[in-house]
């Protein structure tokens, strides 16, 4: 080191002060104006993530970069910093923060009642559209939290109010400490942001559910457009803010994968290329994040450990949590690998301080230094609009620039100052004298030992005499050192020196106050190799195999179809044919190929079916599994939104519905609402994508009566309807209104797109069937003659607990049954419900199915269609066509499902006994020549659960034993949704 | 095959022709009846084949296999099966009617530690729900109220009784216990997190217990003042009342068994139990017998296997814990008992093993089985005879059944329904 040369450094103070414009008064001083350049030297300056300029030179004025490169020419007026081989990058940039943008108040009020309409004027008819809001209305500098963020690397920010669905835009702030507004507001509005949480402000009750927010951002599209077309007289902020900001960049706000998967949807819709924020899950299937085709910033918040060492607390924590933990970190690279561009937040840090330690990880895990820098400088910057400004160091661009000590991702290294606007923060003061060694001192001819240690960070020595140590107390501290010691009892000897690298002489100051100098000589540099970071592993562990999907029971590679012949086995036709005894069955290319005796394999792989029993698949006609959200009650009707923007692939209750025999659901709305959402038709493919799940052309609907709707169970006295005439009155109102919005549709003039009416347009024409929730008779007559007047029919009435009241009037109107066997008593209306009810329904020429809506019934449909024979002496033939061929009729896929008829779909179950037996167990479950379930495979899939689980036990154990943070062990609430649940935990 | 026409006729020929009201409680038994030709399934593992079973006074006089002795009116049962009456447990039957219906729900007191409280009180023999249960053999149960820590005591009744006075066969014979849970809940919708995490509290929960029992007993051994709760508790250390411990995690289940040892307990029955298979040896060697949770259930992880809880009866018993099949949800479930016993068949067990966790285990349980709970000599004639299986739905259907000799009605407030709204349809032609 040179001393010279700190001496220049320590000159250069606060370099450029940019307050004051020209055209501002000067009050406190003359007015003086520093256009002097800032000159670093000898410098490895990385202008941009893939291009080093090695002992480079980087000039800065105003603020800005004047130029960089290898030349070592610059003006005359400089002031000279020789960096002496440190390292140059450009500051990290963070598009996604709510830096300096205080939470807003929660909206006071009493919890029971919900409220419906908006407390806004002046806005969107939803408050949680708050697409007028400008995150800089709310902004304060915190330089204190600027602070966390220069010490984390990060130069600028984008922030924004992070609350609301629309949530407006957010502005782009540079930390510069030293500026003011004038400087730092680098853009007010710079993009515009989404996400598919409500606003705290407001307590109005829509939407309340994912599935409602996705469905109300549809709308607020169609609404634009109409206002923007001149069609409303008055005015609205909100839409008038989303015409504004449309140009911006879009940011959109999710919580994981099945969340990007929606605003994905939702942005090729409407033709908006939004940058979804990330949840931190997307490997568990890189592929559909791919096949997105979207930008995206990613969190690298990685969960911590579970603590497991009480053995009882963690068996808890589930599989899928410990590889979430096992394999989050692999995310980035994962991203990176498929090619995705990302930029990288500390949005999810606590602080920015956290940041590092996780960047680490990701890199060890495999995500390259390079895409790191690029993910933290260029691509944020390009985000934002701002290539060429911020992320990179070249003419023009802002000085905005970091000094380490060594390459910026290395675990080592330092980073000594952080330029902001040409503005310097010390962050570790880099011309502190490294003083490490063993120094001869000589006092008064006694020759002391001082060995100095790790003197640039937190200094220790040690002072010895003649060999003997002597207790003393060191300190290193501003470019001074000191030493104090006792020379004999209450006679301390006191050292004082200016720091120097070769050693250093100064002045000790005896215990009878006498100062004498004294020399030393440097005699040995310590070695400080004894920092040892046990925190920090430098390798990644094993990482978990994925499976499809990624929770126990998830196959490694998904089901292949392939051709089976199943031979000799007890055939339930559901066909003519009836049921038939040594038959074989052939599937071939996904379809039923032949049924009948002594079939050709030809290829086909053979199931010896002898002693089984082979049916089609159970259709379950009113499910609630599989489901993110199952009601949407901010409204009475909520036509609009769709069940399959909710599909939860991931749901544990479809292997064992698979495990129960059962290949396609219905997935339903809740019962909240007399007009409730449009439901999800789908097969369960285990681990396929959510789009190869959902059969689309299968359009349906729920409706519901009686106590849910009217919300007689849980106190609430605000919501029209309240009383089954009201229910009818909700019918008429919108059957009405439908009415009049297709005419207008069809005139040709001008109309509002309205997609609940669409919906209810849809209803009238029996483009989109109902399945309607339904217990007692009045209620059920009344669906009939609302149906009958507009007139379409009813499909389904689900439930239809008192259907043999009117099974009648049922069979004539030509509406379909599907019902619980025994389920009664739970509430006032299904006092006369009787497990009778399907045999008569089924006498009185009503298609009539058994359904579960409950995931632990929905495994074992066929016992509940055995009670069906059981209470009402109905054929066992008809019974078991309850759960399989008349669901399907309901559902308009007996075309394709329901029987074992050649040209079917291959969905196909083999059962250990006969199916409505108490004793049968479903063996293997077939759904279009794929096994989803095979009883010999799930035992496999036991002892790979039993494995990973102890493997991953033992890595979180050896994580804690390592003194890692970790977590407490805890189990994931898994809710067990039907018609009733109102709310979502989330 | 039959129809439910024949369903019909055959219940109407049965009661005769008064078929309005709830339906009326059998008189007592006042001839002698002999069933004969039966397959006698009877309870505690055995089968005897074509059986002859004479019962009198309410009592089981003889059963045997063959024999030609038949005494009063003979039921010839060929082809036919008869079992002891099944018993429920761990139920709120006839406590609440209509679950949604707050005025109709007796089952749950308010305080933390009532042991004084008892279910059999609030008991409606004459509930719609309980009527429900006899036309599939379920034909006695033990009622519980629910809540609190210590919820109050639990009776065994029969199931066709004019009250509870009636209806009560032991009164207060256990008192039931919820254990501290080792993990807590997050309170979502207050804005925790939701999920369950470590209970802190879970020692000093269990401290509270303990405090209380010490002090009713320490009370039962001295005359004081009248103490409701604590005075409620002498039967429980003097061996004659249970104690129903419900637990389900391991932890829980250990320091139930600790608890007992500690509080010298020697009856206490575990309730629920959903992973008593990891600790089954150690409720042997402590003797503790296991009231199950539903086993048509869900697992409770998603990393568990999907048959779990059908399965547990089989890995308990292996062990060698006394097993009876409970039921902690839908009170109007309680129908599906035998359902319950035919689904974990598909694991091993038979069916007389599965049938014993419905019939003699129970009976064993609740200190009952010297009188019911099996088909033998000296034994209450609570029995019925079905068509088949009676495990299996396709079996299960009942033609006659008897509660303490009394010739009872199958009769409910459904079949009524079925039967006028057949007649409309005309489907009973």
């Amino acid at each position: 080191m040179f001393f010279k040369k700190l001496l220049v450094l320590g000159l250069v103070t606060c370099s450029f002060t940019m307050y004051a414009q020209d055209y501002f008064p000067a009050n406190a001083g003359v007015k003086s104006k520093n256009e002097n350049y800032t000159v670093f030297t000898n410098a490895v300056i990385h202008t941009t993530p893939t291009e080093t300029i090695k002992k480079g030179t980087l000039v800065v004025q105003n603020g800005r970069v004047v130029s960089v490169g290898k030349s070592s020419k610059y003006p005359a007026n400089a002031v000279v910093v020789d960096l002496d081989g440190k390292h140059i990058y450009p500051s990290f940039v963070d598009i996604y923060t709510n830096f300096g943008i205080a939470k807003p108040k929660r909206a006071g009020g009493s919890g029971r009642a919900s409220q419906y309409d908006n407390s806004r004027e002046g806005g969107y008819w939803n408050d949680h559209i708050l697409s007028e809001q400008n995150g800089y209305d709310d902004f304060e500098y915190d330089s204190k939290k600027a602070t966390e963020f220069i010490n984390a690397g990060f130069g600028v920010v984008a922030t924004l109010q992070h609350d609301g669905i629309a949530r407006g835009t957010g502005a782009l702030i540079a930390l510069n400490n030293d500026g003011n507004t004038a400087n730092r507001v680098m853009e007010e509005r710079l993009a515009q942001y989404f996400s598919f949480d409500k606003s705290v402000t407001s307590r109005q009750a829509y939407p309340s559910s994912k599935m409602g927010a996705t469905a109300l951002l549809r709308q607020v599209q169609h609404d634009l457009d109409w206002y923007e077309k001149g069609n409303v007289d008055t005015k609205d902020m909100s839409l008038e803010a989303l015409t504004r900001n449309k140009t911006l960049p879009q940011f959109f706000e999710g919580d994981g994968l099945y969340d990007d998967l929606r605003i994905d949807k939702l942005g090729d819709q409407f033709g908006i290329d939004y940058v979804i924020v990330a949840g931190g899950d997307e490997y568990k299937r890189i592929g559909e994040v791919l096949a997105m085709n979207r930008k995206m910033i990613l969190p690298l918040k990685f969960p911590d450990a579970y603590d497991m060492e009480d053995p009882y607390a963690a068996e808890y924590v589930a599989l899928s949590d410990m590889k979430h933990w096992n394999q989050a970190p692999t995310n980035p690279k994962a991203l990176q690998d498929a090619g995705v561009t990302f930029a990288l937040t500390t949005f999810k840090h606590k602080s920015p301080k956290d940041f590092k330690k996780h960047l680490m990880k990701a890199i060890t895990y495999g995500l390259s230094k390079e895409r790191a820098l690029e993910a933290l400088t260029t691509i944020p910057a390009q985000m934002v609009g701002k290539s060429g400004e911020i992320g990179v160091l070249k003419n023009g661009a802002w000085a905005n620039f970091m000094i380490t000590s060594g390459e910026v991702f290395e675990k080592d290294t330092k980073l000594f100052e952080h330029w902001i606007q040409g503005n310097k923060n010390v962050v570790k003061d880099m011309t502190t004298v490294n003083i490490d060694g063993n120094y001869a001192i000589n006092l008064n001819g006694t020759t002391y030992n001082l060995e100095v240690k790790n003197s640039t960070e937190k200094a220790k020595a040690t002072l010895k005499k003649g060999g003997e140590e002597v207790k003393s107390e060191f300190a290193y501290k501003q470019d001074w050192a000191t030493v104090t010691f006792k020379e004999a009892e209450g006679k301390f000897i006191r050292l004082v020196a200016r720091a120097k690298a070769d050693g250093f002489n100064g002045k000790a100051i005896l215990p009878d106050g006498t100062e004498k100098n004294f020399t030393s000589t440097k005699t040995a540099i310590t070695s400080s190799e004894d920092k040892k970071d046990k925190k920090a592993s430098d390798k990644p562990l094993t990482v978990m195999p994925l499976t499809y999907p990624n929770i126990a029971f998830g196959y490694e590679t998904r089901p292949k179809q392939q051709d089976i012949l199943i031979t000799n086995a007890t055939v339930w036709t559901n066909e003519a044919e009836g049921i038939l005894e040594n038959a074989d069955v052939l599937i071939k290319d996904g379809k039923i190929s032949a049924v009948g005796k002594n079939l050709s394999a030809r290829g086909a792989m053979v199931v010896d079916g002898t002693g089984k029993h082979v049916t089609s698949g159970i259709i379950d006609e009113h499910s609630h599994i599989a489901a993110f959200a199952i009601n949407e009650s901010g409204h009475n009707s909520t036509a609009e939104v769709r069940m399959s923007d909710v599909v939860n692939p991931d749901d544990s209750d479809i292997y064992r519905n698979l495990a129960g025999g059962v290949t396609a659901i219905q997935l339903l709305h809740g019962s909240a609402n007399p007009i409730g959402g449009q439901s999800a038709v789908m097969k369960l493919k285990w681990g396929a994508p959510i789009d190869e799940m959902v059969i689309k052309d299968k359009k349906f609907i729920k409706f519901a009566l009686g106590e849910n709707v009217k919300q007689a169970n849980w106190n609430s006295y605000s919501r029209f309807p309240q009383t089954r005439m009201g229910v009818e009155q909700v019918f008429v109102d919108y059957f009405t209104r439908g009415k009049e919005y297709e005419a207008k549709k069809n005139s040709g003039q001008p109309y509002r797109v309205d997609e609940e009416m669409e919906t209810i347009v849809d209803i009238l024409n029996m483009e989109r069937l109902i399945s309607c929730h339904s217990y007692v008779q009045s209620e059920i007559n009344m669906t009939m003659k609302v149906a009958e007047q507009f007139g379409f029919n009813v499909n389904t009435f689900t439930h239809i607990l008192e259907g043999y009241k009117v099974a009648d009037k049922m069979a004539k109107h030509g509406v379909g049954g599907s019902t619980f066997s025994d389920w009664w008593a739970y509430k006032y209306e299904v006092n006369d419900a009787i497990p009778y009810n399907a045999a008569i329904m089924h006498r009185a020429g009503v298609t009539v199915a058994i359904n579960s809506d409950d995931g632990e019934m929905s495994r074992r449909l066929n016992q509940e269609a055995a009670k069906i024979y059981k209470y009402g002496g109905i054929e066992e033939e008809d019974a078991w066509k309850m759960v399989t061929l008349n669901p399907a009729k309901l559902l308009h896929m007996d075309d394709r499902a329901g029987s074992l008829k050649p040209g079917k779909d291959g969905d196909v179950v083999i059962w250990s006994d006969h199916p409505l037996s108490i004793k049968a167990r479903a063996e293997k479950t077939i759904i279009e020549g794929k096994v989803f379930f095979d009883i010999e495979k799930d035992k496999e899939l036991r002892a790979t659960v039993q494995k990973e689980k102890a493997q991953l036990t033992a890595m979180m154990l050896a994580e804690k034993n390592k003194g890692l943070k970790t977590q407490p062990a805890r189990k994931k609430e898994k809710q067990r949704m039907h018609c009733d649940t109102e709310q979502t935990i989330y | 095959m039959k129809t439910l026409q024949q369903l019909l006729v055959a219940v109407v020929f049965l009661l005769g022709a008064t078929t309005n009201a709830q339906q009326t409680p059998a008189p007592a038994q006042a001839t002698a009846y002999t069933i004969t030709g039966a397959t006698a399934h009877v309870g505690d593992g055995t089968v005897i084949d074509n059986a002859t079973i004479v019962f009198e006074n309410g009592k089981i006089s003889t059963i045997q296999s063959g024999g030609s002795a038949t005494k009063g009116t003979v039921i010839n049962a060929t082809g036919k099966h008869v079992y002891p009456g099944f018993i429920a447990t761990n139920t709120t039957l006839g406590l609440v009617e209509v679950g949604a219906v707050r005025q109709s729900n007796d089952d749950d007191e308010i305080g933390e530690m009532i042991p004084h409280v008892r279910g059999i009180i609030a008991y409606n023999a004459e509930s719609k729900v309980v009527e429900s249960m006899r036309p599939n053999g379920v034909l006695m149960a033990q009622i519980r109220p629910v809540g609190g820590t210590i919820s109050g005591a639990s009776s065994v009744v029969q199931l066709d009784a004019w009250n509870w006075e009636d209806a009560a066969y032991k009164t207060d014979e256990g008192i039931f216990m919820d254990w501290p849970r080792t993990m807590r809940r997050g309170r979502w919708w207050l804005g925790e997190e939701p999920g369950y995490k470590p209970n802190k509290s879970y020692k000093e929960d269990i401290n509270k217990i303990k405090v209380f029992f010490n002090n009713s007993r320490a009370y039962s051994k001295a005359k004081g003042t009248k103490n409701l709760p604590f005075d409620a508790m002498k039967n429980v250390f003097n061996g004659t009342q249970k104690v129903y411990i419900s637990a389900n995690d391991q932890k829980q289940i250990l320091d139930v068994i600790a608890f007992a040892k500690e509080m010298q307990l020697t009856n206490v029955v575990l309730v629920g139990g959903y992973q008593s298979y990891k600790v089954a040896e150690e409720l042997a060697r402590a003797n503790i017998p296991v009231i199950l949770q539903r086993v048509q259930g869900l697992p409770s992880m998603e990393d568990h296997d999907y048959d779990l809880p059908y399965k547990l009866p089989k890995l308990l018993t292996d062990a060698g814990v006394t097993v009876a099949l409970g039921y902690d949800a839908e009170y109007w479930q309680v129908r599906n008992l035998p359902f319950y016993a035919g689904q974990v068949t598909q694991f091993g067990l038979s069916d007389e093993d599965a049938l014993k966790m419905i019939t003699l285990n129970p009976a064993k349980i609740m200190g009952i089985a010297s009188t019911t709970g099996t088909l033998a000599p000296g034994k209450d004639a609570t029995l019925f005879i079905s068509d088949g299986n009676a495990l299996d739905m396709r079996g299960n259907n009942l033609s006659r059944a008897f509660i303490q000799g009394r010739d009872i009605s199958l009769e409910s407030h459904q079949t009524k329904l079925a039967k006028r709204y057949a007649e409309k349809y005309g489907q009973n032609e």
